[in-house]
């Protein structure tokens, strides 16, 4: 009787999931492994090295981005769980309401700030202000070559600052979340014992709210890196098609040239590098996790 | 030191809300520029609610996502009693693992994914077309389900086994016992995983753009939509929809505020 109720509960599940979550993985192995027609073939594993540009930018982009977030994040997710208890509530529900407009939206919206005829770009001509690129831009000059240069409107599409900005921008909240949650759950008593037992300031942040803040900055990290790492849509709108990232080129591969083995080969190797990193990730997570514990 | 932590929160903001408050602000605009502002309008809002396409657009998300929603909330309440009450450990690490899947792998992998599958079985079946309203509808449920799971586990992890057999020695039969003991101490769970799923699957955008065709959701009308010049009728829109989550959101704190208030009340005196 008890048994098969649990085969009773459990059977849809495991059906369900065996054939959606396993058996897809699976069928992208096959398919990363053979050509059209369905015999094994290892062309697209080989053409991967094509884009290994892609890969390398994908990775540097959203390695910066991760790191900028973490810059902004940590103070910001400190200041907030020092207010006050209603602060914090009305502030959270501030940080969260922009995840909750789509990121299609929000990304297209920085588009027209961004734009050369864009609001940024209005705003630097009243203050008279002109940037001649952003962060290793190209000049703006090469593309309106007849103008004077203090007329010439700032570049800001298109540029690896500009993908990297709108990273930062749409995953912020990933960021300030975990770090948030476990800054708000520290004890408060452990700073004052620190600082009774002869502890300065730097050495109370560096020997015990680090260590207790490490696991909100570990989960912080996978929640901006791996959406950031497989984005499409933030290097197609801001990178003005001029920047393709990994996600971009396994869209080209699905989407346009229906070149499923190479998307499938593509995609393999992402999802190989996360969990990979995540790995890695989840063991220093457990060893500096111990060490928050021996204060 | 508050100076600082002040000026630190204050940029934050600006940073998140500039391009949300110029999207409201140019919904407005009498020209058909989202930059260049000429006017107060609008007739951006009249045409939105004129265009049939994002009406249907937008009744098809809520379609989905209901049923979507709806279909993981028992899937996903069944599994995880399932997954609470197995005695193997083998087997419950292996459904932990696989349900972490879908939530750890990057939302393009598990697209991707998925739609090979339908386009591998659309082959085997000898079908023309592989992608339609259903793959949409599985691909929802199967990324929504870790949610409802990992929603409702600890709940049943909380409660207290002897309840349950308790309720049987007094002569309940095990499902009524089930209903009467074990579903109210669960269904804080149940509705937080209910509620994850139903806005998981509003929002998606890059999944259901692998399995999708032909039933477009708000999210791929919006794709399709920026992929030319966006006419300030989806800023329209998008303000509509910001606008109805900010009264969302401040409803729901107040009610949090209010049930915790009379939760501390009695405590008190």
């Amino acid at each position: 009787m008890k048994r098969s109720t649990n085969v009773f509960l459990n059977a849809p599940y495991a059906v369900w999931s065996a054939i959606f979550v396993v058996v897809p993985l699976l069928i992208v192995v096959v398919y990363a492994f053979t050509d059209a027609e369905g015999s094994f073939s290892t062309d697209s594993i080989v053409a991967l090295w094509e884009y290994r540009d892609n890969f390398q930018k994908s990775i540097l982009y959203s390695l910066v981005a991760t790191v900028i977030t973490l810059i902004i994040a940590y103070p910001f997710a400190y200041a907030l769980s020092k207010t006050s208890e209603k602060t914090q509530r009305i502030q959270m529900m501030l940080v969260m309401l922009p995840m909750w407009m789509n990121l299609l939206i929000r990304t297209y919206s920085w588009m027209n700030i961004l734009d050369h005829n864009g609001i940024l770009n209005q705003l630097l001509t009243t203050v008279n202000l002109r940037p001649a690129s952003f962060l290793g831009a190209a000049a703006a000059g090469d593309l309106l070559p007849s103008m004077p240069l203090a007329l010439k409107p700032a570049t800001f599409l298109g540029t690896p600052g500009a993908v990297i900005f709108g990273m930062v921008y749409n995953y912020l909240p990933y960021m300030i979340l975990p770090i948030y949650t476990v800054m708000a759950k520290m004890d408060g008593s452990l700073v004052e014992a620190a600082r009774d037992l002869g502890c300065n300031g730097f050495n109370v942040w560096r020997r015990l709210i680090l260590p207790l803040s490490m696991p909100g900055v570990i989960s912080g990290i996978t929640m901006v890196f791996v959406p950031s790492v497989s984005t499409f849509y933030i290097s197609q709108k801001l990178g003005n098609g001029k920047i393709m990232l990994i996600g971009d080129t396994i869209e080209r591969q699905m989407q346009t040239l229906n070149n499923y083995n190479l998307g499938a080969a593509l995609s393999l190797v992402l999802m190989v590098m996360i969990l990979v990193s995540m790995f890695i990730m989840n063991r220093f997570a457990d060893s500096s996790g111990e060490g928050g514990i021996v204060v | 030191m508050k100076t600082f932590n002040r000026t630190v929160m204050a940029v934050v903001y600006v940073f998140l809300y500039a391009p949300l408050l110029l999207m409201v602000f140019f919904s407005f605009n009498s020209a058909k520029s989202t930059s260049v502002f000429e006017g107060f309008s609008l007739k951006w809002y009249g045409e939105l609610f004129s265009s049939s396409d994002t009406l249907e657009a937008l009744r098809n998300t809520l379609i989905l996502a209901v049923t979507s929603a709806a279909i993981a909330t028992v899937l996903g309440t069944l599994a995880a009693l399932g997954i609470y009450r197995v005695r193997s450990k083998f087997f419950k690490q292996t459904m932990l693992t696989v349900t972490n899947v879908p939530m750890m792998n990057p939302d393009i992998v598990t697209g991707v994914s998925l739609m090979l599958l339908f386009v591998f079985a659309g082959r085997l079946l000898g079908a023309s077309e592989y992608l339609n309203f259903w793959t949409l509808l599985i691909a929802h449920v199967t990324f929504n389900l870790p949610y409802v799971i990992l929603n409702v586990l600890p709940k049943l992890n909380q409660t207290d086994k002897s309840l349950f057999e308790a309720a049987q020695d007094l002569g309940a039969p095990p499902l009524k016992a089930f209903f009467l003991v074990v579903v109210p101490q669960i269904i804080p769970g149940i509705i937080s995983g209910a509620i994850m799923a139903f806005t998981l699957s509003l929002d998606d955008f890059v999944i259901s753009y692998y399995t999708s065709s032909g039933f477009q959701t708000l999210p791929l009308k919006i794709y399709s939509m920026t992929k030319k010049i966006v006419k300030p009728d989806m800023y329209a829109l998008s303000s509509i929809m910001f606008v109805a989550v900010l009264a969302l959101l401040l409803i729901s704190n107040i009610f949090q505020m209010r049930t915790e208030r009379k939760q501390a009340g009695p405590k008190k005196g």
